[in-house]
């Protein structure tokens, strides 16, 4: 992995003026490189090997055109999909729930279906969607419905039906199209990797903040500490013939890569040293939006970047206490993503795709049991902004009375990776050509 | 604002004010920057060359098959070696340790300093954030019957609750005894407290479950993690729905300000129609769908499935699957017959490795230093290493395929940091350093100081190189000692981060 990236950065034209600039963002491609190369020097100090590691990772944030972006926004647990859209038209939903169902009287209208009404904390879904931004899918899942949160959440991050699938549909997507050398184009921004990002073959990576990716090792100054953060690169690039070492091995060197990358991102003091253009809510998955944010601005080299939201929505009790603020913190942070994406010109290089592994029963008692069918969907401002699929009413439910699908995620999949990624689906997802290819993106 | 967020917010401040204490230390440690470097004055008495540099020795020879084994084992049945214990098993050898490990005489002990917080306070696990994990964390440093608390672990991971919902670190750490007390037992035992556990009838919904207005949450996971496993054809929908009515009937009362109290079961509030499961049709009560679970088919190769998983990192033959499932239905659901075949099995002391859990990490690192509890640090490195206890991500537990990645990696070096902070070498006040230490010494030193763990040759020798390629080629008088120092400290954090010790 070193001697790629240090091919990478033979073939950079590194500060030379005339590079293409990150629209929107106000910091050229100069001017980043420039206030990369100074904040790392701050924080590594210049010693003999500062400059040379510093321009690895630089490299890699700056080598070839920027790509396209897919963000996955995950909410776990089952999300209820009727208390997102709520079907306040649907003679049988009061009935179904008593207790839950949202007053008709709340909430904003929904065009493509007069039945359905955006509750009020989606307002920011409904804003966007009213812009056109917002593709949806009102009952998207898969026949045989699984229940089983473990099961239902791996089908969608492997892109197939099948339990023993090991790797997540952008893990073999990046697989097939991305590089040896650079983590950062599948990235988790939380605490661990999500399965959707594994892949077999390529380097990815999961970063909770940019701004926290230093090591401190008490008694460790200049000059040895830069030696001993390049070691652990060393030390993972051994060679082993156990897997399970081999694996362990492999996230060092990605470690490596990715401190080198992320330098820039953090004061020496590890405080963020990026800002936005809005003002995002507070929580931590806004703050992660922001980071995210901020990375693309300055040019990181992401591709598919996975966000879980906060929140849980595994509702089977006292939903009307927890769903609404879970909603709307999620809606809200991703409106103000959109906003700050077109504040800083990069809108129409991100898509978001916002999904659950369920939706929940239409009948309820204080919460929801796991469901079939729930909501998916796909922003931005290349969105194609349709409805994919009909809302298929509550009078005739599946044989186990949850609500059946008239969409089916692997078909989402199709078309994000031939529509937004240019890339044959076939090669991704099993039986591709069996599914149809609903238009996701503005042509 | 909802509690999780609320706790994470404060987790996430703990955090900061940690991160800025270090980094204040770190600010205010002398002579940290090159530039500074050129500035300040070189001491005023220049270090004193020692009168005689030992001779550089030999990095010594790795250690050998049988020392490795019994490393294997601590850190496998156990958290990793105190000083000692693997040349114990060394001298007693595996069957007898292993007799040792899974038959303890008498109660545990814990031996050593009593756990405190970073003021000298004790630990409040019932009441303050984090110090049911650190209280759980000083078990496993300080038991002298270690499997009974990894026994414990494997179950919290098995049977996996999460605080996050409960809300009662009290009912979670008296879900932990229930399973202590039950985790070398038998799994009936165990299955049928933990269906009644107040901790789990609130995790999983089983207050909620009443004739009428069935809650299946149980009733799912009890087949799909705890019992028989999903995508078997062990169980269809309509076994879930019909053993969820069997369990209905638990309840306890909202107390503001208190929380669930008086957890008890109602008949009248369990469904006592007949229902028919695995194609049996009865007036089926929860313990008949315990039964009936148990006696599954699909249920034996499950449990030694699923048990084999937590020790060995490939599947067991099948010749030793059928061997184990006997042994399992033979000693009535016995555990410790079970675990006492795997951990004598030869697949155990193969090659492959395994991933240390990170509390299993954490704690093997605090034995090894003999450090007790001594800083709430842990129980937020343990959020970053990507583990919390009794905050797991969700009801199947930890992913034990996906321990390391970027992010996790930083946590568990953050961890070795903290570890080691206390015993650090100071480059600049305190003794002076070996000012004449050559690399291999200073490598052996390092190893001598970590407990002399068994790495890949390939691992010491990098470690070597390292060791005599991480010093300016040449150095002021003024330098040679603290560098060196500096070295010693790498040299141990490199060590313990590396895959060898991450994974064994």
């Amino acid at each position: 992995m070193r001697n790629a990236a240090a091919e990478a950065g033979r073939g950079l034209p590194s500060v030379e003026p005339g590079m293409p600039t990150p629209a929107g963002t106000g910091l050229s491609r100069r001017s980043f490189l420039e206030r990369s190369a100074g904040m790392a020097l701050a924080v590594y100090g210049a010693n003999r090997l500062g400059l040379g590691a510093l321009r690895e990772g630089v490299a890699a944030a700056a080598s070839g055109a920027p790509q396209r972006v897919l963000v996955s926004i995950f909410l776990p647990g089952g999300c209820d999909g009727m208390s997102v859209l709520a079907p306040v038209g649907d003679t049988r939903y009061a009935q179904l729930r008593p207790t839950l169902a949202i007053p008709p009287s709340t909430g904003t209208p929904f065009a493509p279906d007069a039945r359905l009404r955006w509750s009020d904390p989606a307002g920011g879904l409904s804003t966007l969607h009213g812009e056109g931004k917002v593709t949806v899918f009102p009952a998207i899942g898969y026949d045989h419905p699984d229940q089983s949160h473990f099961t239902s959440r791996h089908f969608w991050e492997v892109g197939a039906t099948d339990a023993h699938a090991r790797y997540g549909w952008l893990g073999r997507y990046l697989d097939a199209a991305g590089a040896d050398d650079n983590p950062l184009q599948g990235l988790s921004l939380d605490s661990d990797l999500s399965p959707a990002l594994a892949p077999a073959r390529v380097p990815v990576a999961a970063v909770e903040r940019p701004e926290d990716f230093d090591f401190w090792v008490p008694g460790v100054d200049d000059p040895v500490k830069e030696p001993m953060l390049e070691a652990f690169g060393d030390l993972g690039r051994l060679a082993t013939s156990d897997p399970v070492k081999a694996g362990a091995r492999k996230v060092a060197t990605e470690v490596d890569t990715v401190r080198r990358q992320l330098a820039p991102f953090a004061t020496p003091d590890g405080n963020p040293s990026y800002n936005s253009p809005v003002t995002y809510p507070d929580s931590d998955f806004a703050r992660r939006l922001a980071a995210l944010g901020a990375m693309l601005a300055a040019g990181l080299p992401l591709h598919c970047v996975t966000i879980n939201s906060d929140g849980g929505f595994d509702t089977h009790s006292g939903q009307a206490d927890s769903l609404p603020g879970d909603v709307k913190g999620t809606c809200d942070a991703v409106l103000t993503f959109q906003r700050d994406l077109e504040a800083r010109g990069l809108a129409d290089r991100v898509l978001v795709v916002l999904w659950s592994e369920f939706g929940r029963r239409p009948e309820n008692g204080s919460g929801t049991d796991h469901g079939a069918a729930g909501t998916a969907f796909v922003i931005g401002a290349k969105s194609s902004g349709q409805m994919i699929g009909e809302f298929p009413g509550l009078a005739t439910l599946d044989d186990d009375d949850n609500l059946r699908a008239t969409s089916d995620f692997r078909a989402m999949y199709c078309s994000l990776l031939e529509q937004w990624l240019g890339f044959d689906s076939a090669a991704v997802i099993p039986g591709a050509s069996s599914f149809d290819r609903p238009t996701l993106v503005k042509s | 604002m909802p509690p999780t967020l609320l706790k994470k917010r404060l987790r996430r401040k703990h955090h900061r004010q940690h991160a800025r204490r270090l980094r204040h230390a770190r600010r205010h440690r002398p002579r940290h920057q090159d530039e500074q470097v050129f500035v300040i004055e070189p001491p005023a008495q220049p270090p004193k060359p020692k009168p005689k540099p030992k001779p550089p020795p030999k990095l010594p020879p790795p250690p050998d098959t049988t020392h490795r084994n019994a490393e294997r084992l601590l850190w496998r049945a156990g958290f990793g070696p105190r000083p000692g214990d693997v040349d114990h098993v060394v001298s007693v050898g595996i069957d007898a340790a292993v007799h040792e490990f899974v038959y303890p005489t008498g109660t545990a002990n814990l031996i050593g300093p009593e756990p405190r917080d970073e003021d000298g306070n004790a630990l409040a696990p019932e009441d303050a954030w984090g110090h049911d994990h650190l209280w759980w964390l000083d078990r496993m440093v300080r038991s002298d019957q270690p499997l009974a608390e990894r026994m414990t672990l494997i179950f919290h991971d098995w049977f996996a609750t999460s605080n996050d919902k409960v809300g009662s670190q009290r009912m979670m750490l008296d879900q932990n005894a229930t399973i202590r007390a039950n985790a070398l037992g038998s799994f009936k035992d165990l299955l049928t407290a933990l269906t009644q556990d107040p901790a789990m009838l609130v995790w999983l919904d089983g207050i909620e479950n009443r004739a009428g207005d069935v809650n299946e949450n149980y009733g799912r996971e009890v087949m799909e993690l705890f019992t028989l496993g999903a995508d078997r054809g062990a169980y269809t929908e309509q076994d879930v729905r019909e053993l969820a009515r069997a369990l209905s009937g638990f309840d306890a009362d909202w107390v503001d300000g208190s929380g669930w109290q008086n957890f008890r079961y109602v008949p009248r509030r369990h469904d006592s129609g007949s229902k028919t499961v695995f194609g049996q049709t009865g007036n089926f009560d929860w313990q008949d769908a315990l039964r009936l679970l148990l006696e599954n088919l699909y249920h034996a190769s499950f449990f030694v499935t699923k048990l084999w998983g937590y020790f060995i990192p490939t599947p067991p033959d099948g010749a030793t699957q059928a061997a184990l499932q006997k042994l399992y239905v033979d000693s009535g659901y016995g555990i410790a017959p079970v675990v006492e075949a795997i951990l004598k099995h030869p697949d155990l002391y193969a090659d492959r490795a395994l991933v240390k859990p990170p509390v299993v990490f954490n704690a093997g690192l605090l034995r090894m230093l003999g450090r007790g509890i001594d800083t709430s640090a842990w129980s937020w490195l343990g959020d970053m290493a990507g583990q919390h206890l009794f905050l797991p991500p969700n009801v199947s537990g930890w992913d034990d395929s996906t321990w390391l990645d970027t992010s996790t990696w930083r946590g568990r070096s953050m961890m070795v940091t903290y570890a080691l902070e206390p015993k650090h070498v100071d480059p600049w006040n305190g003794p002076d350093y070996d000012p004449a230490e050559d690399a291999v010494t200073a490598v052996s030193r390092a190893l001598v100081f970590t407990g002399g763990p068994t790495l890949s040759t390939e691992t010491r020798n990098t470690l070597a190189s390292f060791a005599g390629s991480c010093l300016p080629g040449a150095m002021a008088s003024w330098q040679q000692s603290p560098y060196r120092a500096m070295r010693q400290n790498a040299l141990r954090h490199l060590i313990l981060t590396s895959s060898d010790w991450q994974a064994s």
